[in-house]
């Protein structure tokens, strides 16, 4: 009798397993990877049970919930510095490589037809350059098209790491914009029309409904939504359209392991085929977390996103993490977690 | 028979004791319970205002109360003021009084002077359920119907008439992005329409019937019945539920966080984007670090609190001395 | 002979124009009222409509760029975060406003309470939001389906203590006059005959509340914040209706625009239904 009773209760045990294990994780941060790693939460669910549950805030709000412990994880694209992940007791390491993308919404215009450099963007955004029918605007994209109208331009209302990665970009190329506006998560955009919308999906919303809009995006956004991206001048001087190979390509010469905390941007870089405004988006945890069984079921979560969530990413326009890079954090990053 | 009810009623017996004394004791602790439950709501506006308070000193204390006035909201290098914010919640809920009044006089003289019976009850049961629509309903409308259509013909036509007279031209200047500060004051408009009417309606309701037909006696027009006896006589009323409606247009988040534009500028033109109060809140709560950003949000918080208190508080002297005339309240 | 030669016939004419015209622009004023009115409604109702299956309330919210997908879950967060709040405030309204009824015509306390009742109606549901999380999120360290019931009980509870106290004097004092004249004790007379009496009035006070905490948004966005899963775990992050149409509907993503049309509808017929129900359970009783 015993014995039966101790095979049913096994039985049962093993069959409720995968369930008992099943635990509840809160991530918050940026917009920028939240379509992958919804796509990854769900194969992750699939597998283990496990319910993953990001929330995308922004990378500001990201970077505060994680310090206020109410999240398990905080993800953002304006990477943190090394001497405050010290102070604060955390970890950082990147967990995927996008583009941003210039969009707008311009009658009769095809995507990638426009063709702009750093600078010239920098003046749009900057509200130096005010209307559709400016001559900067017109050399550099002879023979095409383009309809005059006031510039609206489509900003981030929220702290973005997106607008991070961008203004960096912009203000590499542009010392007229790096003086004037700066760079960071959250600027004064001086331009006269300038509309503010939250998170990625926001901007992209507002561009798509306002004529003769431009904002920026993460290439996702842009790639579902098909909105028209402008073609950039690179580095190199060669004008390339996003995808993940450019992305790929601006990444390629990033060594990860040589930077402390790993933080870094990656706009402007060099190589014929890169795209110019390519990011890494970050995620941050501490070293000594409050519910160490759902930190380590984070990093077994993120160890499963390298391994079996390239082909996600690919679809997706997202680059996964070099194999190296993923060693490297893998020995370096996540073993200064305490998980128990 | 009586003699032997007064001689059973003479002394209560140890059995009525008891119970007397039990029933007291549960009266005590009756009051005590409920009296506890009414506190707690005191105590929890108390607490709110405290925690408001202690939580923007901060921003005041660097600031001072400049914060109010000052046009900066500069998240780089932590300089912030209230000015911005303040201007849009005031402009887009002053655009929503500006329509939202006549409009919902017309109806309350409509359902009550003009209806044909039969009709009275629906149309006035409808009135009252639309203004229990959730807010956020508005805010999809404008967003997705109201300001593309708004962009297309409103605003081109606003620029081509008001636009051209000299002093009222700026009011009206910019892109037509369909989005900002006229747009969200016309969805509070809409917003807040069913609510002051119902209001007016009621109010309008209790005029004794006698005032009116004494002035329909002597030959008035309705019209002049209701100029000069209905609203004179329901006044404090009336702008009491006018301020019940500012008070609503005052705070609310959704319906306005659409179509603002959310942009921290300030602008004369009322086609430019701008934020209210409580879509900076929205937007920005989830990000703010502890420090003077989020200080600077409390103190908006407070900013709003503090308006609506004072409207609110307004409403209810208007309304209660419209209730003493009427003899409900000595 | 009746002389009507006091009458001017030019300012009679002149009252009668502006009688017309002010009738005109009120009956004008009502129309586009109502113009206004439908017009979102019949939106709202095409619009959401479409998006209105099965699906809806077997799925769960899709990622971003997923098709298909539901509010299963989002349904299912609003309706235990509102029953939770049902089971909070409904006895701490009611019996707060049984005190002010019974206990209110001479105590300071009440008339205070009953001010701050009525400002708290009316104050701006994002600053109560502000206020739990300041107070319970940031102190226990996570967002939690907990701290938004208390978010939307802050909101509800005025609701409750004011219709409970206007419906409980309405009962008539000559009803508890006998009941004390038979000696029961204050608790008895206001559970068992003022409270009974007045119990249609409550209810309609407490289904009034549920459709005003339905539908709002902005105390859940620090509080109960979001959840892209199915949860029942109230001590977590929980999906909730309102959340997520806002999130949905600012998207660039097609089906999640569709879906928050389509959740949008379920909130106006919930708070539309509640208000109904409410009507109709206070006229039976009157009737009756």
């Amino acid at each position: 009798m015993t014995s039966l009773l101790k095979k049913v209760l096994a039985i049962s045990a093993i069959s409720l397993a995968p369930a008992a294990f099943a635990l509840d994780m809160t991530g918050a941060g940026a917009t920028f990877p939240y379509p992958i790693y919804a796509k990854w939460a769900e194969a992750f669910k699939a597998k283990t049970g496990s319910n993953l549950n990001y929330q995308s805030i922004g990378s500001s709000g990201g970077i505060k919930q994680i310090k206020a412990k109410t999240v398990d994880f905080g993800a953002t694209d304006n990477p943190v510095k090394f001497e405050d992940l010290e102070k604060d007791g955390l970890v950082q390491f990147p967990a995927i490589i996008g583009g941003v993308v210039p969009v707008i919404n311009v009658d009769g215009v095809k995507p990638g037809e426009i063709k702009l450099d750093g600078p010239t963007l920098a003046d749009i955004f900057q509200g130096v350059i005010s209307d559709w029918g400016d001559k900067r605007i017109a050399i550099m994209n002879p023979g095409v098209k383009i309809p005059s109208g006031p510039i609206t331009v489509v900003v981030r209302a929220d702290g973005s790491g997106t607008t991070a990665i961008f203004t960096d970009y912009l203000a590499k190329t542009s010392t007229l914009f790096k003086d004037g506006v700066g760079s960071g998560a959250s600027v004064k955009w001086p331009a006269a029309s300038t509309v503010g919308g939250k998170g990625n999906e926001g901007v992209a919303a507002n561009v798509m409904r306002v004529k003769n809009s431009v904002g920026y995006v993460e290439y996702a956004y842009a790639k579902k939504n098909k909105m028209t991206f402008i073609s950039m001048k690179n580095k190199d001087g060669s004008y390339v359209e996003p995808d993940d190979l450019t992305f790929a390509a601006a990444a390629a010469g990033t060594d990860w392991s040589t930077i402390p905390g790993m933080g870094t941007f990656i706009t402007n870089a060099p190589g014929a085929k890169s795209w110019p405004i390519t990011g890494a988006s970050f995620i941050l945890i501490y070293k000594n977390p409050e519910n160490k069984a759902n930190a380590a079921e984070v990093i077994k979560f993120f160890d499963f996103a390298f391994k079996d969530g390239k082909k996600m990413a690919e679809e997706l326009d997202y680059v996964p993490m070099p194999d190296k890079t993923t060693e490297f954090i893998r020995k370096n990053v996540f073993t200064k977690i305490a998980t128990k | 028979m009586m003699i032997e009810l007064t001689q059973s009623h003479s002394a209560p017996t140890p059995q009525a004791l008891r119970i007397a004394k039990i029933q007291r004791v549960q009266d005590f602790l009756f009051h005590g319970v409920t009296q506890f439950f009414a506190l707690s709501v005191l105590i929890a506006l108390l607490g709110i205002i405290i925690s408001l308070v202690i939580n923007a000193a901060p921003a005041l204390r660097e600031f001072g109360f400049g914060f109010f006035f000052t046009q900066e909201w500069d998240i780089v290098n932590g300089e912030f003021g209230g000015l911005i914010a303040i201007y849009g919640t005031l402009v887009t809920s002053l655009i929503a009084l500006l329509i939202a009044v006549p409009l919902s006089f017309g109806i309350a003289v409509f359902l009550t002077e003009l209806c044909p019976g039969p009709l009275r009850r629906p149309l006035g049961t409808a009135v009252e359920l639309l203004a229990a629509v959730p807010s956020i309903i508005y805010g999809m409308f404008g967003l997705f119907i109201f300001a593309p259509l708004f962009a297309q013909y409103i605003q081109p036509a606003l620029a081509g008439t008001l636009g051209k007279i000299p002093g009222l031209g700026i009011l009206f200047s910019g892109a037509f992005n369909g989005i900002g500060i006229l747009c969200a004051g016309l969805i509070l408009a809409m917003m807040i329409l069913p609510f002051i009417a119902s209001v007016m309606r009621d109010v309008f309701e209790i005029v004794p019937p006698v005032l009116k037909e004494s002035a329909y006696g002597i030959g008035c027009t309705t019209w002049e019945v209701v100029k000069n006896v209905v609203l004179p006589y329901t006044k404090a009323g009336v702008i009491g539920g006018i301020m019940l409606g500012l008070g609503r247009a005052l705070g609310e988040t959704m319906a306005v966080t659409f179509v603002i534009g959310n942009a921290h500028r300030l602008s004369p033109s009322l086609f430019s984007p701008g934020t209210s109060i409580a879509s900076t809140l929205a937007n920005e709560f989830g990000e703010a670090e502890a420090g003077n950003h989020l200080s600077s949000l409390f103190a908006l918080g407070l900013a709003l609190f503090i308006i609506t208190f004072i409207v609110l508080a307004c409403a209810k002297w208007m309304l209660s001395n419209m209730e003493k005339k009427q003899g409900l309240k000595t | 002979m009746i002389r009507s030669a006091n009458i001017n016939p030019e300012i009679f004419a002149r009252r009668k124009r502006t009688n017309k015209i002010g009738l005109t622009l009120s009956m004008a004023a009502m129309g586009l009222g109502m113009i206004f009115l439908l017009w979102i409604l019949s939106v709202l109702f095409i619009k959401g409509f479409g998006a209105i299956d099965l699906n809806l309330f077997t799925h769960s919210t899709p990622a971003p760029g997923s098709e298909d997908g539901g509010l299963a879950n989002a349904i299912v967060g609003s309706l235990m975060l509102v029953g939770c709040c049902t089971l909070l405030s409904t006895p701490i309204g009611v019996l707060a406003g049984l005190y002010l009824s019974e206990y209110g015509d001479r105590s300071r306390v009440a008339s205070v309470t009953r001010f701050v009742t009525d400002i708290m109606l009316s104050a701006p549901s994002i600053v109560i939001g502000l206020f739990v999380y300041a107070f319970v999120v940031a102190q226990v360290r996570h967002f939690s389906g907990w701290a938004g019931t208390i978010a939307l009980a802050l909101i509800a509870i005025p609701v409750v203590v004011r219709t409970t106290e206007n419906m409980l004097r309405l009962v008539p004092g000559s009803l508890r006059e006998a009941a004390y004249a038979l000696g029961a004790p204050k608790w008895k007379v206001a559970f068992m005959i003022t409270l009974r009496a007045a119990q249609s009035g409550v209810m309609t006070g407490i289904l009034l509340s549920l459709a005003r905490v339905s539908g709002e948004t902005a105390p859940l966005l620090f509080t109960a914040l979001n959840n892209q899963f199915f949860s029942t775990n109230m001590n977590a992050p929980m999906a909730n209706l309102p959340v997520v149409i806002f999130q949905f509907a600012m998207s660039p993503y097609d089906n999640w625009v569709d879906l928050a049309w389509g959740g949008a509808l379920l909130i106006t017929f919930a708070v539309l239904g509640l208000n109904i129900l409410a009507r109709v359970v206070f006229s039976q009783k009157v009737q009756g």
